[in-house]
């Protein structure tokens, strides 16, 4: 082999081998034993599909996953427009978008756990203003994972999609008001169309993003709100590893299969890049 | 401006105001002096800061946690950087492939990573030591490093590194001198971005720390998960400060070299 194709190989082989070892044979010999207990077998499989605690995990985990995005499509999409208009509004909503963003997800649950506990300020401040006279149960209930979830995805919704309008030509949206156009119009018919690559890689990322979700939902959710990977964890701690190696294949399996969707849908890569904070 | 204008702005304003306030919640409730969770706290103080500094669980794992982190960086850092090298010239096919696997953890469930090394590391006695938990960071982290040396190189302008190597310079002086200044801003943005992914991890802490390896993150799940103890509103405004003060920090670097 020439120098000219040797030195890449020598550069890259170092993290190629260290992950082979250390992250991806761990994770392959992790699964197979979901078809190689007690023997080779597809019956843990088999016995998955009959399993009513994972049929419901699994479809709480996909609702969960559906309301987060479009809460995620509702609240972001408003505020990737206020990010990409001149002027010192998009800098102060920019760190208010990112701020969150690096703060770790365990902080922002507990964050959530002080806001809406029985005794938490949400409850405090409308106990206070009258609005209620008994507090509201929010904690421990879905309600709470999907405020909770939503708040910690938000960025990965907002940043794409002011990605994707930053790129739009401005003299595009003033064509179309010169020509008679109304503002709402022009979103609608120039900027909206324009801005979908953004959506479909926010879309993609805090779908794929909610169905793995374990903490969140773990700490503020309660016993109906299990997750697949709560379940996961649940099975490892009870030395169940064939069942957790099934229901691991099963949300791998998942997750690569919207992401296949969605690059026919949008286009390849886009999702790698943008998934870099 | 027109009324539906007006109102879409009071409406992001209200978005705006939803995604900073926990944050806010939290450093405020840090500096209460009540011994219970209260808002607004009746008086301020450092009581609680007080508490954790005073608390060798609080602080072994503290300690803990920055000796990973800071191992995960110059693993990933090394490692990572080398590799992005590599991959810009490798043919095409072997480049997808190489670039899949290593950016492969952004989106794959962290528990499938987290039970997966748990299982194999049990074997080799790995788990509840720190070593373990700075091999599996350290894959969760690259990604990272990767996607920023890759996009520092993307504008990166090869003809320079020909040019010194026909005026006689050494590949590794090519590299000393003119390759690495010019990437090191995304160098220094990916081991910024490895620390936090380490610091900030729990999920795989949960399986890998044991008895004997308790991060920081750990320790605060355990706390949480009897008590709404005010301590820990106290340390999660010491982990803000921590992460996202070297962020502002690179944030306005990026911006600054467009």
């Amino acid at each position: 082999m020439s120098e000219r194709r040797l030195v890449p190989l020598l550069l890259v082989a170092p993290l190629l081998v260290f992950m082979l070892v250390f992250y991806l044979l761990p994770v392959l010999a992790m699964l197979m034993r979901s078809v190689a207990e007690p023997s080779w077998t597809l019956e843990n499989y088999q016995a998955l599909a009959g399993d009513s605690v994972f049929r419901n995990v699994f479809w709480t985990t996909l609702r969960t996953a559906i309301a987060v995005t479009f809460g995620c499509l509702l609240f972001g999409y408003p505020v990737a427009l206020t990010l990409v208009r001149p002027g010192r509004a998009a800098g102060v909503a920019l760190i208010i978008v990112l701020l969150p963003f690096w703060t770790s997800i365990l902080v922002r649950s507990y964050a959530w756990m002080v806001l809406l506990g029985r005794r938490g300020l949400l409850n405090e401040a409308l106990l206070a203003s009258g609005v209620i006279d008994h507090p509201l149960r929010i904690l421990n209930t879905s309600i709470a994972v999907h405020i909770a979830m939503i708040h910690i995805l938000l960025p990965y919704m907002i940043l794409p999609i002011a990605n994707a309008l930053r790129q739009i030509d401005p003299s595009l949206g003033r064509a179309a008001l010169g020509l008679g156009a109304t503002p709402f119009r022009v979103f609608r018919e120039v900027i909206l169309p324009l801005s979908m690559p953004g959506v479909g890689a926010g879309v993609l990322l805090v779908f794929v993003l909610s169905l793995g979700f374990y903490i969140t939902p773990a700490l503020v959710g309660g016993p109906r709100d299990m997750t697949v990977s709560m379940l996961i964890a649940q099975q490892v701690d009870q030395l169940n590893w064939p069942y957790a190696a099934c229901l691991s294949a099963t949300l791998l399996a998942a997750t690569l299969a919207i992401m296949a969707v969605f690059q026919r849908l949008f286009g390849v890569g886009s999702a790698f890049r943008l998934a870099g904070r | 401006m027109t009324g539906g204008q007006r109102l879409m702005r009071v409406v992001v304003a209200l978005i705006l105001l939803v995604m900073i306030a926990p944050i806010v919640v939290v450093v405020v409730l840090s500096f209460s002096s009540a011994s219970y969770l209260t808002f607004p706290p009746p008086t301020f103080g450092v009581r609680w800061y007080r508490e954790y500094l005073g608390s060798r669980d609080w602080l072994a794992a503290t300690a803990l946690s920055l000796e990973v982190a800071v191992s995960v960086v110059v693993l990933s850092t090394f490692l990572g950087t080398l590799a992005t090298l590599g991959l810009a010239r490798l043919p095409r096919m072997a480049r997808m492939l190489a670039t899949g696997l290593i950016l492969s953890p952004l989106i794959m469930p962290v528990i499938i990573v987290a039970i997966g090394v748990y299982y194999a590391f049990a074997r080799y006695g790995l788990v509840g030591t720190p070593v373990g938990l700075v091999l599996a960071h350290t894959c969760l982290a690259v990604p990272f490093v990767v996607t920023s040396v890759g996009a520092s190189l993307a504008g990166f302008d090869r003809r320079l590194e020909m040019a010194a190597l026909s005026l006689g310079a050494t590949p590794f002086g090519t590299f000393r001198q003119v390759t690495l200044p010019l990437i090191l801003p995304g160098v220094l943005v990916g081991a910024l971005f490895a620390f936090i992914t380490s610091f900030d991890e729990l999920v795989v802490a949960l399986f890998l720390s044991g008895a004997n390896a308790v991060t920081l993150p750990r320790r605060m799940w355990e706390d949480l998960r009897y008590a709404l103890d005010p301590t820990i509103a106290a340390v999660s405004t010491l982990t803000i400060v921590v992460t996202v003060l070297p962020l502002l920090w690179a944030h306005w670097v990026r911006r600054r070299a467009g």
